[in-house]
């Protein structure tokens, strides 16, 4: 393979990287969904399998036309084919993808609308989840001097990591429902946190403008773009919870049934995409 | 009959299981290989290893088989045992109350079989159902809603023709109406496992008991919020349980969301069978324990007296068991099987 080639395959990698199953809010390249990947010259041919033949088609669909919409954007990409293998709507998606065709215009009678609002419903769980494991990370994590308590301009002070914080010397109080609740946007970026919690934080800023609105202030709000309580947090975080709950019954049977369906075990990697006849 | 360590023994009753038959000759199609075969994905994924079987096994176990399972090496004293027919995926129907009713023979004090309807079947559906009630004095069904018909693609508990079905079951006394929701209800672009219909037919038929299977997961949330607000919706520990043994965590935090919404009563044990085995499923609900800050954080309990509830007299209640009486009955007929 070509340094060229090798390159292409990177990117488009990463394109599909940014493509999440809907439901349980992880890359389809994570979830071992892609199975297939062909590149020649700027033509992109990709094939993917889901866990069960029953799959929701709706999902399938959504990923599908995430896959093109991503991997086509790629500068040098001319054409991008999607293919669904062993599903039970499979000839009919196939046949949708292939002729550009929207989820309305591929079910025909089977569907009322387009996928616009499922597709939103599920980006708030996404939303939710993932601000969920910040907050319980963050009520958790011990707050660094001058941030417990005090108001949200006080945390200016802290916009850098403060020696003692990034040496992991002993910090103060964990941080109350108080502090998290009237945090700001700037003070939740500037807190110094280890390597898991930036991770944890990224994951929520890339979908923190679902429920919030442009120019928000906060930090944190609910699903309606509202502020959060104090004395509510507690009820808060546990109604949130039951929304990773049913992320986690997919998220576990998914894989599972995917290996068992295809027979593998083992993590996913590069060399689970089959290659060109004559570059391996 | 399962018997704790301090000798105290707990009246079991397995609220769903299946006698299927899955067997190459049955196939009628793709469909409904890739429906075995995707239960067979949900049993080797979730069961302990030692405790996975041949496929072919899987596909076609029997009665014989199935009696072993549920009364002699595992604890069951009583077993629901479902009906599901398929019949556009199996020649001669998946899991009928014809196969149900053979393992209902070997164990006829054991054994209650439940029937099933489809609004589809339209008025000849609701004799059908008339005749089957008296045949086999039915006190239960299962719906499965996103059984495939023709062109159909499953059916709303809130279709017109369902509420006629509901009605007939209320007059013939069948009070128990098992739900299972499946991944394919029309219209495609919204969200299949949708349980909202369950909250209506509850509310208008309070008269009758909704057994919701796999407590609505995907969409526990859903779930809790109408069985809360609606006294006879009940939730079946099918699917949901088995994680206890791969997902303890995850276990932890279903059964305790399950508590403290639905409460104790609320709840039946179901092995699923023959996805599970019910004797590694019993062994490990009753060795669970909640972990104590999980108590604390949802202020609720899984004692003895729950466990119990769950396991057997909660389904006592919904299906008139008298459970001393009934365990006279099961000892009888187990000395006339020593003595046969």
């Amino acid at each position: 393979m070509s340094l060229n080639e090798t390159g292409r395959e990177a990117e488009v990698r990463r394109a599909l990287d940014r493509v999440t199953d809907p439901e349980l809010d992880e890359p389809v390249t994570d979830l071992r969904f892609i199975d297939r990947l062909t590149i020649w010259g700027g033509a992109v041919s990709i094939g993917f399998r889901l866990p069960t033949y029953w799959c929701a088609a709706n999902f399938a669909f959504l990923m599908a036309d995430d896959m093109r919409r991503e991997v086509g954007a790629l500068p040098w990409v001319k054409h991008v084919e999607v293919t669904l293998g062993e599903h039970m709507y499979a000839d009919k998606i196939n046949h949708g993808l292939a002729h550009g065709l929207s989820f309305r215009d591929t079910f025909g009678n089977d569907a009322s609308a387009e996928l616009d609002e499922l597709r939103r419903t599920f980006l708030v769980k996404a939303f939710q989840r993932r601000q969920e494991a910040l907050l319980r990370y963050l009520l958790k994590y011990p707050a660094p001097q001058g941030v417990d308590g005090g108001p949200a301009p006080a945390m200016t002070k802290v916009q850098r990591p403060s020696p003692a914080m990034t040496e992991g010397a002993a910090p103060t109080r964990a941080m109350t429902p108080e502090t998290l609740v009237a945090m700001t946007l700037p003070a939740l970026k500037a807190l110094p946190v280890d390597p898991e919690g930036d991770q944890i934080r990224r994951r929520y800023l890339d979908r923190r403008h679902i429920c919030a609105a442009p120019g928000e202030p906060l930090a944190f709000v609910d699903a309606q773009g509202e502020a959060i309580g104090a004395e509510s947090l507690h009820g808060y975080l546990q109604a949130l919870g039951r929304v990773t709950i049913n992320a986690e019954f997919n998220g576990a049977l998914c894989r599972g049934l995917l290996a068992a369906r295809f027979n593998e075990d083992g993590e996913p990697s590069l060399a689970d995409f089959a290659r060109m006849p004559g570059t391996a | 009959m399962y018997r704790t360590q301090s000798g105290e023994e707990i009246f079991i009753i397995d609220g769903h299981t299946h006698n299927w038959n899955a067997a190459k000759e049955n196939i009628k199609n793709i469909h409904g290989q890739q429906f075995i075969d995707c239960f067979y994905g949900y049993h080797s994924v979730l069961s302990p290893k030692d405790q996975v079987w041949p496929k072919e096994k899987f596909d076609n176990y029997g009665a014989e088989q199935m009696y072993r399972d549920l009364f002699v090496d595992g604890p069951d004293d009583m077993a629901i045992v479902q009906s599901t027919y398929l019949t556009d995926f199996y020649n001669t129907g998946f899991n009928t109350i014809e196969r149900n009713a053979e393992i209902k023979a070997l164990a006829p004090d054991r054994v209650i079989v439940n029937g099933a309807f489809d609004p589809r079947d339209g008025e000849a559906g609701l004799d059908a159902l008339e005749a089957a009630a008296a045949k086999y004095k039915l006190k239960g069904v299962k719906l499965y809603t996103a059984e495939w018909r023709g062109d159909s693609r499953g059916y709303k508990l809130t279709d017109p023709m369902a509420y006629k079905y509901l009605e007939k079951a209320e007059k013939l006394g069948i009070k128990n109406i098992h739900i299972h929701k499946g991944p394919t209800i029309i219209p495609l672009d919204k969200d299949a496992f949708d349980v909202a219909d369950v909250d209506h037919v509850a509310t208008d038929f309070q008269n009758l008991n909704f057994i919701v299977e796999h407590c609505g997961l995907p969409r526990l949330d859903d779930f809790c919020w109408i069985a809360v607000q609606e006294t006879n919706v009940y939730g079946g520990l099918a699917v949901a349980l088995p994680f206890i043994h791969s997902r303890r965590d995850y276990f932890t935090n279903v059964i305790s969301e399950l508590l403290f919404w639905l409460g104790e009563d609320k709840l039946l044990f179901g092995s699923d069978y023959g996805i599970w085995t019910p004797k590694w499923l019993v062994d490990q609900f009753m060795a669970f324990e909640l972990p104590d800050e999980v108590k604390q954080a949802k202020g609720v309990d899984l004692t003895l007296q729950a466990k119990k509830k769950i396991l057997g007299l909660n389904a006592a209640r919904l299906y008139d068991i008298d459970i001393e009486a009934q365990k006279q009955k099961i000892a009888a007929g187990a000395r006339e099987k020593v003595h046969a």
